[in-house]
């Protein structure tokens, strides 16, 4: 276990103050890196630079205390649970505690850290640190005061204490605390003594949120601020050949049509371009042919009367293109070996049955509710950009490249995000509504549609996963999974995760076809699929093992020892007493007739999740009435922020894993708005119930991994209620009516 | 172009727009009442739900010629000194994740919760099934809806 309570930290690089103008003690940090030696907080609060430091406290005359949060909101709640941590340590109450985070028009405002699933996990040492070191600092200057031993004194809820009993708020001692040095010598609170972590915090934003003020990037405008919509080609592999525009620029609203992508294409064809190194760059080579207007509807309008005609620069592919060129790949021999453990090859030979299974899944979009948009105005002096992106770093860069500015000109400012689920990570509509800036030197904003949204690209790959197992007197002797994705494979340690380690000969390979058509990030990526595939075919192994289901998984959970293997991130006990937390509260096995359960369990993003989902049939279709959850993410920061994304994890896997279909047809994606498009809808939601494992160890994400064991959770409901078993998604197109024909 | 007076959040507002220009954009560009969002422009997601008259409509695929007149209400006129109910209900459950759609689904449930008052569960989920959520806070949601019939009554 480890000890929560010494952390090493240089607090000198670390933490900087200063006292500010207006009264009161500015404190600058930085959780993910030390900050620059030389730089110091403004007495200015106008000042704040988030250049020099990530994050900053202010304790006010009257102890009330501001934490200015920098890291984007998509909805992980991060902006609520980072700030709790810091007050806890600081030790006061929630209730004097705001956050805030820079308004959208200031133009001193330039934050340029990027968020990630791992803000928590990244944060949670420097963040009470943090609050503990300006703890002290208001301890020490009460002690000065008093003419005390500092060590004799405490504070708790923002009162100082000394053994007199006399006491002093933080606000009455803050101007003389932000002249002493940062202390060096810091003791953290112990986990039975939190006040604030472990207890519910309602969403920092919930009022703006409830009564529709201006929040997220589409909700962003300057005077004079223009609109611009953007033609693309209508299929991947095709580019512009030609176009007319006279009729849109015959409407009153519309002021211009231009085309882009030259800037785009110098960009590409640069020597110094090396694409794995940008993961964030999606740039196209064609023109595209773009509708400047007075207003959003203008421009929508002047699109739809835009003429172009388009020619194949590439192949146009379909979705049986897809299919039967990873299916060449899964029964090739030309894959990549990611983890080999043993000899599969004589487990299977020796074995005394093997199964085969063949998982598919559909290319998918990411859908945020908020459709792409961004705001450029790009001037002599500066490139302004306002948006919701997950990458300002990698944006900022790439538009300097592509307009040929020096970085330190480029300003991105973020707003809250409408959604991200990996969407925003990529950058391509911050590079096209620069180019636009560039070329009409208005302020402008790019707007795009539904249909835009879904058809421009960057799609969780279609993937299909083989896998095969030897069973050798009732027990699993080999296991071997191939993966073949479209342009990439899984990453990092992924090879790694369960049941890697649990059984003896086993292997993990992996091959790519490269497809025209973008692809990248989709929320638990890879995982959302491969989990499902496992976890599916463990209840098959199960059934050949005369085992069941839960047990096949603690018994070979049992075969791995925690810390032997150091690729094995994931823990045998924590992954069990998970699985046991689940069971239990679910009444695995033990429920009311005609309720038919499912379980699965997965690690992913350094949290332990198991599920069980519980179906019923109606009119011989499963209706998914109820989902149990067990994790294990450590403490549990914000319980409710908590529940919250666990909740919303599950019901999107299952939603996905059901519904959500995306196909092509010689290129052309063949659902664009969600009239064909299905997403979950409340009616077709479970209840989740999510239950945590008590843990004293530091707190791990939860935005990610509640999603990838809910779609295997619930195809294994759908087994144990029909005899089906399902190998793709979404289910409701393979789904067959139970009728008397299969088992009960 | 044409002007069309109309009263919005009970204030009488004139603009001077194409006909066929959606409520939503009227809104959105011309008022800036920024809270009504933009989510798939055919009436499908629910994210630009409004109060036509006390009734939830979608924004997005009403043109404004056809709103002559009309009485409309958005989520900035939803709560005059206080939240009201449902925003009450939506607060205490910390149903929001991005936020995104919230405004949708609180007009939505408001005018749902103002012709049933004392709604079962399934008629909970039948009034909030035209609503998305991409963050999937159903639960949330099929809660607040609950709790705020509950507080009205």
């Amino acid at each position: 276990m480890e000890d929560q309570n010494k952390i090493t930290f240089s607090r000198r690089n670390f933490l900087r103050t200063s006292a500010l103008a207006s009264g009161g003690l500015l404190i600058g940090f930085n959780f993910l890196t030390s900050c620059g030696e030389t730089a110091v907080p403004p007495v200015d609060i106008s000042k704040l630079n988030f250049k020099d430091f990530n994050a900053f406290i202010k304790i006010a005359e009257n102890g009330y205390v501001t934490i200015f949060s920098p890291n984007p909101e998509i909805g992980q709640g991060v902006k609520t649970s980072m700030p709790m941590i810091i007050a806890e340590e600081l030790d006061v109450p929630w209730e004097h505690v705001s956050v805030e985070q820079g308004a959208l028009d200031t133009t001193n405002f330039t934050r340029q850290v990027a968020g990630g699933s791992q803000s928590i996990r990244f944060g949670w040492d420097a963040l009470r640190q943090t609050g503990a070191t300006a703890k002290q600092m208001l301890i020490n200057a009460a002690a000065i005061k008093w003419n005390v031993d500092a060590a004799s004194c405490s504070a708790s809820e923002g009162i100082i204490k000394n053994a007199n009993g006399d006491t002093l708020g933080y606000g009455d001692v803050v101007n003389e605390a932000a002249h002493l040095e940062v202390p060096e010598d810091i003791t953290l609170k112990e986990t039975k003594d939190y006040k604030i972590i472990g207890k519910d915090a309602i969403n920092v934003d919930v009022d703006k949120i409830i009564t529709g003020k201006p929040l997220f990037g589409l909700d962003y405008k300057v005077d004079g601020m223009l609109y611009a919509s953007v033609l693309r080609p209508p299929a991947f592999g095709q580019i512009l050949e030609s176009y007319d525009a006279s009729e849109a620029k015959a409407l009153p609203g519309v002021i211009d049509v231009i085309t882009i992508g030259e800037k785009a294409r110098n960009y590409l064809n640069q020597e110094s371009f090396d694409p794995s190194s940008h993961w964030s760059v999606r740039l196209s080579k064609t023109d595209k042919v773009v509708v400047i207007g007075k207003t959003t509807w203008d421009v929508i309008k002047g699109k739809r009367a835009l003429k172009a005609t388009w020619k194949d620069d590439s192949s146009t592919e379909s979705t049986k293109t897809h299919d039967d060129e990873l299916v060449k790949i899964l029964d090739g021999k030309n894959l990549d070996i990611r983890r080999e453990d043993g000899n599969i090859k004589k487990a299977f030979a020796e074995a005394d049955r093997v199964i085969e299974r063949t998982y598919e899944s559909p290319f998918l979009p990411h859908n945020c509710m908020e459709p792409m948009n961004f705001f450029a105005d790009v001037t002599d002096e500066k490139v302004h950009l306002v948006g919701p992106v997950q990458t300002p770093e990698a944006a900022a860069k790439v538009v300097a490249s592509l307009l040929n500015r020096n970085l330190e000109d480029v300003h991105i400012d973020m707003t809250r995000m409408g959604g991200g689920f990996g969407r925003r990570l990529y950058g391509d509509f911050v590079y096209e509504v620069a180019e636009i800036a560039n070329t009409i030197k208005k302020p402008v904003k790019l707007i795009s549609t539904r249909e835009d949204d879904m058809s421009l690209g960057v799609y969780r790959p279609a993937i299909k996963y083989r896998i095969s197992a030897s069973i050798k007197d009732n027990k699993v002797t080999g296991y071997h999974l191939k993966e073949a994705a479209i342009n990439s494979n899984m990453y990092g340690l992924i090879p790694h995760f369960f049941p890697a380690g649990a059984i003896k000969n086993y292997k993990v390979e992996s091959g790519n076809y490269q497809s025209n058509i973008t692809t990248g990030a989709w929320r638990a990526p890879y995982t959302n699929f491969l989990a499902f595939a496992e976890q599916s075919f463990f209840d098959e192994l199960a059934e050949a093992c005369e085992k069941d289901p839960v047990q096949l998984r603690l018994d070979l959970l049992k075969n791995v020892t925690d810390g032997e293997d150091s690729n094995i991130e994931y823990s045998a006990k924590r992954m069990t007493d998970a699985i046991k937390l689940a069971v239990e509260k679910s009444n695995w096995e033990n429920t009311k007739e005609g309720v038919h359960q499912g379980f699965s369990a997965y690690y992913s993003h350094n949290t332990h999740v198991a599920e069980v989902v519980d179906i019923t049939l109606k009119n011989g279709l499963p209706m998914v009435e109820k989902v149990t959850v067990a994790v294990d993410c450590g403490i549990v920061v914000n319980p409710t922020g908590a529940k919250n994304q666990i909740e919303g994890g599950v019901i999107d896997g299952i939603g996905h894993a059901m519904y959500s279909d995306f196909s092509f047809e010689n290129g052309k994606p063949q659902d664009v708005n969600f009239n064909t498009y299905r997403l979950i809808r409340m009616n077709e939601t479970p209840i989740v119930n999510t239950f945590f494992v008590d843990s004293d160890l530091s707190p791990t994400g939860l935005g990610e991994p509640g999603l990838p064991p809910a779609g295997g959770a619930l195809a294994n409901a759908i087994k144990a209620a029909t005899g089906q078993i399902l190998t793709k998604q979404p289910f409701v197109k393979f789904l067959i009516k139970h009728d008397a024909g299969l088992k009960v | 172009m044409a002007s069309y007076n109309l009263k919005i959040n009970g204030k009488a507002v004139s603009v001077t727009v194409d006909e066929d220009t959606p409520l939503l954009w009227v809104l959105r560009d011309e008022l800036n009442l920024v809270g009504t969002k933009f989510g798939c422009g055919i009436a499908q997601c629910g994210a630009c739900t409004v109060h036509l008259d006390g009734t939830a409509v979608r924004s997005c695929s009403i043109p404004i010629a056809s709103l002559e007149g009309a009485n409309i209400t958005t989520i900035e006129g939803l709560a005059n000194d206080k939240l009201n109910p449902v925003q009450e209900a939506w607060k205490e459950l910390d149903v929001p994740q991005c936020g995104y759609c919230q405004a949708g689904q609180i007009m939505t449930a408001t005018s749902f919760l103002s012709q049933n008052p004392n709604p079962n569960n399934t008629e909970i989920r039948n009034a909030m099934n035209g609503n998305l959520c991409r963050c999937a806070s159903y639960n949330r949601i099929e809660k607040a809806v609950a709790l705020a019939a509950k507080k009205m009554s």
